[in-house]
């Protein structure tokens, strides 16, 4: 049976990120590992709390030679221009939880809206990828 | 503190155009929010994303408007003013030339809200949002 265990995002800065998802969304951290050997790759993922067997690998954009300089502008560019994926996150109480996100200084780009599938809203991590806060409707099966 | 690569501040600008199209908001406010002049910021806007930084507003807008005409029963001149517009005349002119059908005309194509079930509103807004044919009349419409 295959399950999904992390899925991976862009950042521009781990440490700003890693501020971001556990400050400000309060997720855990999952692992941060950083190995010499490896010219100093920082294996950094963080997951939400009540998920424990799931969590996003927040990846520093790799000089060479893993990533010409040419491709890693190219990835820079298309996440500042938000463009670099989206990450969907679920909640059972979207109105409190956008007010405690805006508390911490969170700026949502579209307010919680009523929606057939549920109540959406959207904001962005510091690097520029979207992310979305939804309360998805129980629907009948189809 | 870490570099921030220039094109994020742009998306500031068209977050701001996403989030308060519904206020009187204008080009000077996008620019504001980007931190560069309004000439400049227009410059890049439109390298960075295609398309000048009015033309995304108003498409933002338009976009909201077919949106609430497709989901909602309120009146033509209420949604133009609830999507950040303030002349119905210049609304229609608008949203005619690029849905190619009044907005009255637009709203009795469609199905009712019940039939738009599961699309998540950030596809309805990205795909939902129209290439502008032409922007004379948004220009006419703006401060100089």
């Amino acid at each position: 049976m295959i399950k999904l265990n992390s899925a991976q995002v862009w950042v521009h800065d781990q440490e700003e990120a890693l501020a971001f998802y556990t400050a400000k969304l309060g997720m855990e951290v999952r692992a941060d590992v950083t190995l010499p050997e490896l010219g100093d790759f920082r294996w950094l993922a963080v997951g939400p709390a009540g998920q424990p067997d799931v969590a996003i690998v927040l990846m520093a954009i790799p000089g060479p030679p893993v990533m010409d300089a040419e491709t890693a502008e190219q990835v820079k560019t298309l996440m500042a221009k938000g463009f670099a994926g989206t990450i969907f996150l679920g909640t059972d109480d979207v109105y409190t939880d956008v007010e405690a996100l805006k508390s911490r200084g969170v700026q949502f780009v579209e307010e919680p809206e009523e929606r057939p599938y549920g109540i959406d809203s959207s904001f962005r991590d510091p690097s520029g990828n979207h992310i979305r806060l939804t309360q998805v409707r129980e629907i009948a099966a189809v | 503190m870490a570099f921030v690569p220039p094109a994020r501040h742009l998306l500031r600008a068209k977050d701001l155009a996403d989030a308060r199209y519904f206020e009187p908001l204008d080009v000077d406010d996008l620019a504001h929010a980007a931190g560069l002049s309004r000439a400049y910021f227009s410059r890049e806007f439109r390298r960075a994303f295609g398309e000048p930084p009015h033309a995304y507003l108003l498409t933002r807008r338009l976009e909201r408007a077919a949106a609430l005409l497709r989901t909602t029963d309120r009146s033509v001149a209420e949604i133009c003013f609830a999507v950040g517009l303030k002349s119905v005349g210049s609304f229609t002119t608008s949203f005619t030339r690029t849905f190619g059908a009044s907005p009255t005309a637009y709203r009795a194509t469609f199905p009712p809200a019940s039939a738009h079930a599961l699309v998540p509103a950030c596809v309805v807004r990205a795909y939902g949002r129209p290439q502008v044919r032409t922007f004379r009349e948004d220009v006419a419409a703006a401060p100089a």
